[in-house]
């Protein structure tokens, strides 16, 4: 009998790897309590960030992709609105990404592309919740809180990405 | 004690500052500033005094919030009702479908606001000073 056998690549097995470790920092930020729902430090970005550096932007946008999905699968949250929610935050801080990563090495570093992607991560989230979670414009009261969580934990998770890179790109 | 916690602090923000490229500064104040914006914008609501009822496009009435009142308001659709007690504006009932004008609930800051575009109805919160007309904009 013919076995058909998916021939995988070296980049597969690194998205494979890279996707691992992005996940195992989602789910242990999933059993840290927030004061506010929403409000998350974002760890899982620092691989998105690093791959970023490291192998370019489309192993950064797989392993982004593929961690949203197989967290939710893990947490039960496939298809949830928390999915949609990790979804768009991730798909607005890839666009952000994408564009970001034309601007000049020599002058923006880790540490910008971190709080802009934060920024568009947590757009990208308040912009599903107004729309189609809480049609209300009470939304806009949280805006400041999240944005100042954005700015914080985007900062603190390009200073971890620069020293990782500069640990291991020499 | 002190030069210790401080020679401390000194040197680890060299440590973090090479990380630093002369954009991220840009970036972080730039960031910074814009959430100082925001809190400001967002968050400098007063308390109301008037609420500004509105039907169609006119002025239907405006009414102080101190004093506790029903108003029954003839809209496209039906009669909506809404209530006045202690500083706070709510709709009651409303004959359109989503019932979104009636879930927003008691209102109290200036500047905000309940809309029921099926109804035609809406109302504003008045302040001292207008913060920010949001229906007109």
């Amino acid at each position: 009998m013919d076995i058909k056998q998916i021939q995988t690549t070296v980049d597969d097995h690194r998205i494979a790897k890279l996707a691992a470790f992005a996940i195992a920092l989602h789910m242990l930020e999933a059993v840290i309590p927030s004061p506010l729902p929403g409000v998350k430090p974002g760890l899982a970005n620092i691989v998105t960030l690093y791959v970023l550096y490291q192998y370019g932007f489309a192993t950064a946008a797989w392993v982004s992709i593929l961690r949203v999905f197989a967290s939710s699968l893990l947490l039960g949250q496939f298809l949830a609105p928390s999915f949609v929610l990790s979804l768009s935050g991730a798909c607005f801080s890839l666009l952000a990404l994408w564009l970001l990563q034309h601007l000049s090495k020599d002058w923006f570093g880790p540490i910008s592309l971190s709080i802009l992607a934060a920024i568009a991560h947590i757009g990208g989230q308040l912009l599903i919740v107004r729309l189609w979670l809480i049609p209300h414009a009470g939304v806009a009261y949280l805006v400041p809180v999240f944005a100042a969580a954005a700015v914080l934990f985007g900062l603190i998770n390009g200073l971890i990405t620069s020293k990782l890179l500069s640990k291991y790109s020499g | 004690m002190f030069n210790i916690r401080r020679s401390l602090s000194a040197s680890s923000f060299r440590h973090y500052q090479q990380y630093f490229l002369p954009g991220d500064f840009v970036v972080l104040l730039s960031a910074i500033l814009g959430v100082l914006y925001l809190f400001h914008t967002l968050w400098s609501s007063e308390q109301a005094t008037k609420v500004q009822i509105r039907l169609d496009d006119k002025i239907y009435a405006t009414y102080s919030l101190n004093q506790t009142r029903e108003v029954h308001v003839q809209g496209k659709l039906g009669e909506s009702v809404i209530n006045i007690a202690q500083g706070k504006v709510r709709f009651v009932k409303s004959p359109c479908q989503g019932q979104y004008c009636v879930h927003q609930a008691w209102l109290s800051h200036a500047g905000q606001s309940a809309i029921c575009l099926p109804n035609q109805v809406s109302l504003e919160l008045l302040g001292a000073t207008k913060p920010y007309d949001s229906l007109n904009y």
